[in-house]
C-alpha cells in the first residue's frame, strides 16, 4: 500500500519536474526542475530495489552535472526568448516523435514473440540481493579489461582538452609573486640629482 | 578469479607494453625542451618498432583462437596481422608527416602520443572479444581522431571540419551503443563467442536482434564512411593538416575491417542472411557515389576522400557476399587498399612545402618535367587505386568481385565493375595532368631522403604485389577460416 502511495508520488512529480524543464522560462528554474526529475527517478530506481543505480544518479547527476550545468547557464548569456522562437513551429513535429517513441516502448514491452534472453544465458537472482555488492564482485574482476580502457579513454580526453585549449602567449601580463617579494628598493627606486634652474 | 592472475593478463601483452610505453612517452615529452622534440619523434617510432616485435612474440598457437580477460579478448591469427599491419602503416605515416608537421609548428609530443593512442584504440579492436571492449576501442579510436584533425589551431578550416566530425561520430557511436544495448537486452550477451553459438539461422526474423543489427550496422558505416553515412568525409579529408589526412585515410581502416568482421561476420555470422543485404546496398552505393562525386573534384584531397568512400564500398561489397572468400578478398582489400592510400596522401606531402598546400589537381601539372622519378610513382599509385593490372589493385578487386560471383550475385559485381570503370577517369585525370600538361608553379618536390625513400618503395610495392598477389592472398587467406 505504501509502496503504492510512494510509486503514483515520485511518477506524479516526476512528470511534473519533467514538463517544468521544458516549460519553464527561466533557464536556471528549468535546471533547477531537472534536479527535482534526478530525484524522483532516483526515488523510483530504490522502489525497485536497484538502490546502487539510485545512489549514482544523485551523486553523479546532480552533485556533478547539473552543478556544471547550473554554471554554465549562469555563465552564459543565453537569451531565453530568442531561443523559444520556433516552439509552436516545432511542437508537432516533437509531439510526433514522442508518439513514435511512446508507440516503440509499448511495442517492445507488449510483444510477444519478441523472445528476450532467446540464448538463456541470464540467471535470475534474489530479490534481496545486494546489488552494489554484486557490482563490486564482477567490476575488477571479470569487467577489469574495459574498466582499465575505460581508463585510457579519460587518459586520452584529459591529453586531447589540454592539446587543444593550452596556449602559451608570449606577451601575456601575469604576476610572479616570488619576483614581487624579492624586489628590492634599488630596483624600483632612483634618485636623480635634478639641476636647479634658475629663476628667470 | 583465473583471469586476474598474471598468467590470465598476460595475453593482452602488446596492449599493455604499448601502454605503458605511450605513459612513458607522455612524460618525458613533458620535459624535452623544444629543440629536442625529435626525442619524442624516434621514441614514437621506437614504441611502434618495439611493440610489433612484442605482438609477433605473442604467438601463442598458430590457427587457434584463444580467449582470455574473461572471454573479453581474444588472440589470434588475424589479431596478430592486423596489428602488424597497423605498427607498419603508422609508422610510414610517422616518417611521411615529419617534415610537413616541422613546417607548420605542428611538430609537438602529443602528435605523437595521441596517434599512438589510437594505435591502442586500435589494437583493442583488432582483438575486441565482446562488444564492450569493441566499444571501448572504437571510443579511444575516434577521440584521438577528433583531436588530430582538430590538431592545427590556428586553422578555421580545420576546426570546422574537427566540429563536423566530433558531432556525427558522437551520433555514430550513440547508434553502435543502442544497437549494442538491444542486442544485449534480447541475447542477454556481450561476448561474441557466445554470440557466434547462440545466434543461428532461425533467428533472422527476430524482431528485437533486426532492430539491434540495424543500428549497429548503421553506426559502422558512418565509421567507414559508406553511402549514405558519408558526408563527414570529404570535409574531414580536406580540412584536416595533409599529415593528419595521411592517418585517418590509412591505419583506422584496419581496425574498420576488424569492426565489421568480428561482430557481424563472427559474432552475428550465424544469421549473416538478416544482415548481408543491407550491406550490399551500403556498398554498391559507396561505390556509385564515391566514382560519380569524384569526377567533379578540383582538390585532390576531396578527390581522394571520395576514392575512399568507393573502396570502402568494395571492402563492404567483401563482407556482404557473407562467404569465408568474400571475407578474405575484404581483408585483403583492406590492406591493399591501406598501402596504396599511404603512397596517395604521402605524394601530396612530397609536392607541399611551408606555405603552399598542394592540394589542388592543377598543383600536379607537368609533375613529369620537374621530377620524372616521382610522377611515375604517382603514376603507379594511381594506376594500382583504379584497379589496372599489373598493380596489386586490380587483383584487389577481382578476389572481391571473384568472391561476389561465387557468393551468386552476379549483377551486383557487375554494377561495381560499371562504377570501377567510370572511376578509373579520375586517377588517369590525375596522371594526365602530370605528365602531358604545362606545370603552372614552378613547385620543385620537396622532403627528405627518407620521405622520398620510403615513397618511392610505397609505390614499387603496389607493383611487386601485384606479381605476388596469389602469395599474398593465401598468407592472408589462413587468418580467415
Amino acid at each position: 500500500m505504501l509502496i503504492n502511495i510512494l510509486f503514483y508520488l515520485f511518477s506524479a512529480t516526476l512528470i511534473t519536474a519533467s514538463l517544468g524543464v521544458v516549460l519553464a522560462r527561466n533557464s536556471v528554474h528549468s535546471a533547477m526542475f531537472l534536479v527535482l526529475a534526478f530525484f524522483t527517478s532516483s526515488g523510483l530506481w530504490l522502489l525497485l530495489g536497484a538502490e546502487f543505480l539510485a545512489i549514482v544518479l544523485v551523486l553523479v547527476y546532480v552533485g556533478a552535472v547539473m552543478v556544471l550545468f547550473l554554471f554554465v547557464v549562469m555563465m552564459l548569456d543565453v537569451n531565453v526568448a530568442q531561443m523559444r522562437e520556433g516552439f509552436t513551429r516545432y511542437a508537432p513535429l516533437g509531439a510526433l516523435i514522442a508518439l513514435i517513441v511512446i508507440a516503440e516502448i509499448c511495442y517492445v514491452v507488449w510483444h510477444p514473440s519478441l523472445k528476450l534472453d532467446m540464448l538463456g544465458l541470464t540467471s535470475d537472482v534474489a530479490a534481496s540481493a545486494s546489488n552494489t555488492r554484486s557490482l563490486g564482485l564482477v567490476l575488477y574482476t571479470k569487467y577489469a579489461y574495459p574498466f582499465q580502457l575505460a581508463a585510457v579513454l579519460l587518459l586520452l580526453a584529459i591529453v586531447a582538452a589540454i592539446t587543444l585549449t593550452m596556449r602559451q602567449r608570449p606577451n601575456l601580463k601575469k604576476q610572479d609573486i616570488s619576483a614581487q617579494v624579492a624586489v628590492r628598493k634599488g630596483d624600483r627606486l632612483r634618485v636623480v640629482q635634478v639641476a636647479s634652474e634658475k629663476r628667470p | 578469479m583465473s583471469s586476474m592472475s598474471l598468467a590470465g593478463i598476460a595475453i593482452a601483452m602488446p596492449e599493455i607494453y604499448l601502454l605503458g610505453a605511450i605513459s612513458l612517452l607522455l612524460l618525458v615529452d613533458l620535459f624535452l625542451p623544444e629543440r629536442l622534440r625529435q626525442v619524442t619523434y624516434i621514441g614514437a617510432l621506437g614504441t611502434l618498432v618495439l611493440t610489433a616485435y612484442v605482438v609477433a612474440l605473442s604467438a601463442g598457437s598458430f590457427g587457434g583462437r584463444e580467449y582470455g580477460l574473461s572471454g573479453m579478448y581474444v588472440r589470434d591469427d588475424l589479431a596478430r596481422l592486423l596489428k602488424l599491419v597497423t605498427c607498419a602503416t603508422v609508422a610510414a605515416t610517422f616518417l611521411y608527416g615529419r617534415d610537413y608537421l616541422i613546417a607548420r609548428g605542428l611538430f609537438k609530443g602529443e602528435f605523437f602520443v595521441i596517434s599512438l593512442l589510437a594505435v591502442l584504440g586500435i589494437f583493442v579492436m583488432a582483438s575486441a572479444g565482446s562488444l564492450l571492449t569493441m566499444y571501448l576501442g572504437i571510443e579511444i579510436l575516434a577521440l584521438s581522431q577528433y583531436t588530430l584533425v582538430a590538431f592545427d589551431r590556428e586553422s578555421p578550416v580545420a576546426a570546422e571540419s574537427a566540429m563536423k566530425y566530433f558531432v556525427l561520430g558522437a551520433i555514430a557511436s550513440g547508434m553502435i551503443l543502442y544497437g549494442i544495448s538491444i542486442i544485449y537486452g534480447v541475447t542477454g550477451t556481450f561476448s561474441l563467442g557466445e554470440l557466434s553459438v547462440g545466434v543461428t539461422a532461425d533467428l533472422v526474423h527476430n524482431v528485437g536482434l533486426l532492430f539491434g543489427v540495424a543500428f549497429l550496422l548503421a553506426g559502422i558505416a558512418f565509421k567507414f564512411g559508406a553511402v549514405p553515412f558519408h558526408m563527414w568525409v570529404p570535409d574531414v579529408y580536406h580540412g584536416a593538416p595533409t599529415a593528419v589526412t595521411l592517418f585517418l585515410g590509412a591505419a583506422p581502416k584496419l581496425a574498420y575491417f576488424a569492426l565489421i568482421f568480428r561482430v557481424l561476420a563472427q559474432g552475428l555470422g550465424g544469421m549473416s542472411g538478416a544482415w548481408d543485404g543491407m550491406v550490399t546496398v551500403l556498398a554498391l552505393l559507396s561505390i556509385g557515389l564515391g566514382s560519380l562525386v569524384g569526377l567533379s573534384q578540383t582538390n585532390i584531397k576531396r578527390l581522394l576522400a571520395y576514392s575512399t568512400i568507393a573502396n570502402v564500398g568494395f571492402v563492404l561489397l567483401g563482407i556482404g557476399a557473407g562467404t569465408p572468400d568474400g571475407y578474405r578478398a575484404a581483408l585483403f582489400y583492406t590492406i591493399t587498399y591501406v598501402l596504396m592510400a599511404l603512397g596517395s596522401f604521402a605524394t601530396i606531402i612530397l609536392l607541399s612545402r611551408k606555405g603552399f598546400e598542394s592540394d589542388r589537381i592543377d598543383d600536379f601539372k607537368g609533375l613529369a618535367r620537374s621530377s620524372p622519378w616521382f610522377a611515375w610513382m604517382m603514376l603507379f599509385l594511381m594506376m594500382s587505386t583504379a584497379g589496372i593490372p599489373p598493380f596489386v589493385g586490380f587483383f584487389s578487386k577481382l578476389y572481391v568481385l571473384q568472391a561476389v560471383v561465387g557468393a551468386g550475385h552476379p549483377w551486383v559485381a557487375g554494377i561495381a565493375l560499371v562504377f570501377s570503370v567510370i572511376a578509373a577517369f579520375y586517377y588517369l585525370k590525375i596522371v594526365k595532368v602530370m605528365f602531358f600538361d604545362e606545370p603552372e608553379t614552378d613547385a620543385v618536390v620537396s622532403g627528405g631522403p627518407a620521405l622520398r625513400f620510403l615513397l618511392s618503395l610505397n609505390a614499387l610495392a603496389t607493383l611487386a604485389l601485384g606479381f605476388t598477389s596469389t602469395a599474398l592472398l593465401a598468407a592472408i587467406a589462413h587468418t580467415i577460416r
